[in-house]
């Protein structure tokens, strides 16, 4: 056999085995997280665990309502604040701006990607923070749901406009002829074919950001104030939610894990669990919904 | 591709649940042989884990010892209070570390373990520097951060909220404050309280959040934030010293059964005049 196609196939074999790696390593973490849970979840109990509001590890309390709350919550503001964004940014590049500006803006918003968490839990600590403090309501310390949210939506900006970007630019160039054709304005033709055309890159751009914000630790152990309780207003404008601290699932493990011992260190691995589910929840339903869109 | 991916997504998930219906052993933790001391001349290796508050007072320490007998190789570990009495107690390291008083149930659980005190810390209450009060009572300290007092005027100082900073559960800084603060069977502290995970943080967030309280170890302190006397005591570390100062815990060493060999020269070594010289450099109060 000549030695082309003996590099051939060891070059599949090879290629598949990295494949093969990759999916190793998802299961074993995922086998080991839920092998040092296990413990807490049997003494603990999987309901008790996940509708307990009260999480004090010196005392044998152990429940994980309060931080599943503030990721969801933290998560949603990041959304609320960044998926606008992030898609405006996306259509710019891919459809308004000349060259010599996207190759300005594009590095840029990929530089994002690139600064360390720490440096944005940083830029957070000191210049968010003391910014929300100002809004005057008794109770606001300025870490917190709102300032977390804002620095994820940053987080998570080159994430969703990177996919949503390729995938507008995916979209066939018949289609916007075709739209453009029948006398429709540009804008028209991004809103009513474009976009449409590009929903299913979109919707997985979205939700890819949508597991990053769950899983950012520590930009968020850094602004969000870490207080275990439940996100509730302030006053009676329920707005004020946001400016409630809070405490994320991330969080819980990384500020305790290096004193937990015993039944306390298996919960927070069993908070690992939970934070794993929830993330395959997540991307199980973008894969869906795509699918769903594709037919 | 993505229905692949999605399929992945599912066998994963199966696998979990599969698993998670077997019931796994817990996972028991193999002690590690522990190091042989030397028998002649001062040779050998220590492996000294627990407390955070410890560790750098303990690598500063091992680092002078190793500089006059370089034949000594000395880890030092962090990991936290419980942790340096757990394995000290269970024989997994030579040198145990713990920032608090070891507990009774410790004590019962690992009835060989020798405590030696190495220095004395105390810890600080702290407020941001804006805050114009001097001192403050240890009952009126407890009430703060038990969240009865939750205004600055009720304690002398103006009408404003009082934002409550404080460590992590699990931390020997928290556990030695909330042992001498709000006492054994006290309440906890306030849930609303923000928590971050070490002294640097603690002390950047009540420099930088108006209205704050919090504490520190004395090592941490600096011009950024505020110590408040305690019951009209200052908090320095002469006040710490003469027994004036309410708040002080000590930093101990953990030993299972008597020392001896290269391990009883570096606790001699510690406890020298030399050792709690280093001790007093690093911020901490001598036990001699």
């Amino acid at each position: 056999m000549p030695i082309r196609y003996v590099i051939d196939r060891s070059a599949r074999y090879l290629l598949l085995l990295s494949a093969l790696v990759s999916i190793f390593v998802v299961f074993l973490i995922g086998l080991f997280t839920l092998r040092e849970g296990l413990p807490a979840l049997r003494e603990i109990g999987l309901g008790s665990l996940l509708t307990g509001r009260v999480w004090r590890p010196q005392r044998g309390e152990f429940g994980l309502l309060a931080m599943i709350a503030g990721s969801v919550l933290v998560t949603m503001g990041a959304m609320l604040l960044g998926v606008p964004l992030a898609l405006g940014c996306a259509i710019f590049l891919a459809e308004v701006a000349p060259d010599r500006v996207r190759a300005v803006v594009r590095p840029a918003v990929e530089l994002l990607a690139g600064i360390p968490s720490v440096i944005y839990g940083l830029f957070g600590m000191v210049v968010l923070v003391p910014l929300v403090r100002r809004v005057p309501v008794p109770g606001n310390t300025g870490f917190g749901l709102l300032s977390a949210s804002i620095v994820l939506a940053v987080m998570i900006l080159p994430t969703i406009t990177n996919i949503a970007e390729d995938a507008i630019r995916a979209v066939p160039r018949e289609y916007k002829e075709g739209s453009l054709a029948l006398g429709t304005t540009h804008w028209q033709t991004i809103v009513g074919v474009t976009l449409p055309a590009a929903r299913s890159g979109i919707v997985a751009a979205i939700i890819l950001g949508v597991g990053r914000a769950l899983g950012e630790t520590m930009a968020m152990i850094m602004v969000i104030g870490n207080s275990i309780i439940f996100p509730k207003p302030l006053d009676n404008n329920p707005l004020t939610l946001f400016l409630s601290q809070a405490r994320t699932l991330t969080g819980n493990i990384a500020v305790e894990i290096s004193y937990a011992t015993g039944l306390h260190e298996s919960a927070l691995f069993a908070t690992g669990v939970v934070l794993f589910v929830l993330i395959m929840i997540v991307n199980t339903t973008a894969h869906l919904l795509i699918r769903e869109r594709a037919r | 591709m993505s229905r692949k991916t999605f399929m992945l997504t599912g066998l994963l998930v199966l696998a979990l649940a599969a698993s998670g219906c077997r019931p796994t052993p817990a996972p028991t933790p193999t002690p590690a042989p522990s190091s042989t001391p030397a028998e002649a001349g001062l040779s050998g290796k220590i492996v000294e884990a627990g407390s955070t508050t410890v560790q750098p007072l303990a690598e500063k320490l091992a680092e002078a010892f190793s500089a006059k007998y370089p034949q000594v190789q000395i880890t030092v570990q962090g990991g936290g209070s419980s942790v340096g009495v757990k394995s000290a107690g269970e024989g997994t390291v030579d040198v145990g570390a713990a920032s608090r008083e070891v507990k009774d149930s410790e004590l019962q659980e690992f009835p060989d373990l020798k405590v030696f005190t190495i220095a004395r810390d105390g810890i600080a209450i702290v407020a941001h520097p804006d805050v114009p009060l001097d001192g403050l009572t240890k009952e009126q300290v407890r009430d703060i951060f038990a969240g009865e007092i939750t205004n600055w005027s009720d304690v002398g100082g103006p009408d404003r909220p009082i934002v409550v900073v404080s460590r992590e559960e699990g931390s020997g800084t928290r556990a030695a404050f909330e042992e001498m603060v709000m006492g054994k069977e006290g309440p906890p502290i306030v849930d609303t309280a923000i928590l971050q995970p070490s002294n640097g943080a603690v002390r950047t967030t009540v420099a930088t959040t108006p209205d704050s309280i919090g504490f520190l170890s004395f090592g941490y302190l600096d011009e950024s934030v505020k110590a408040l006397a305690v019951d009209g005591v200052e908090a320095t570390e002469a006040n710490a010293a003469s027994g004036d100062y309410p708040i002080v815990r000590p930093l101990n060493l953990l030993i299972k059964g008597e020392p001896s060999g290269v391990v009883k020269a570096w606790l001699d070594f510690i406890l020298s005049d030399e050792g709690q010289e280093i001790v007093v450099e690093e911020g901490y109060i001598a036990v001699k």
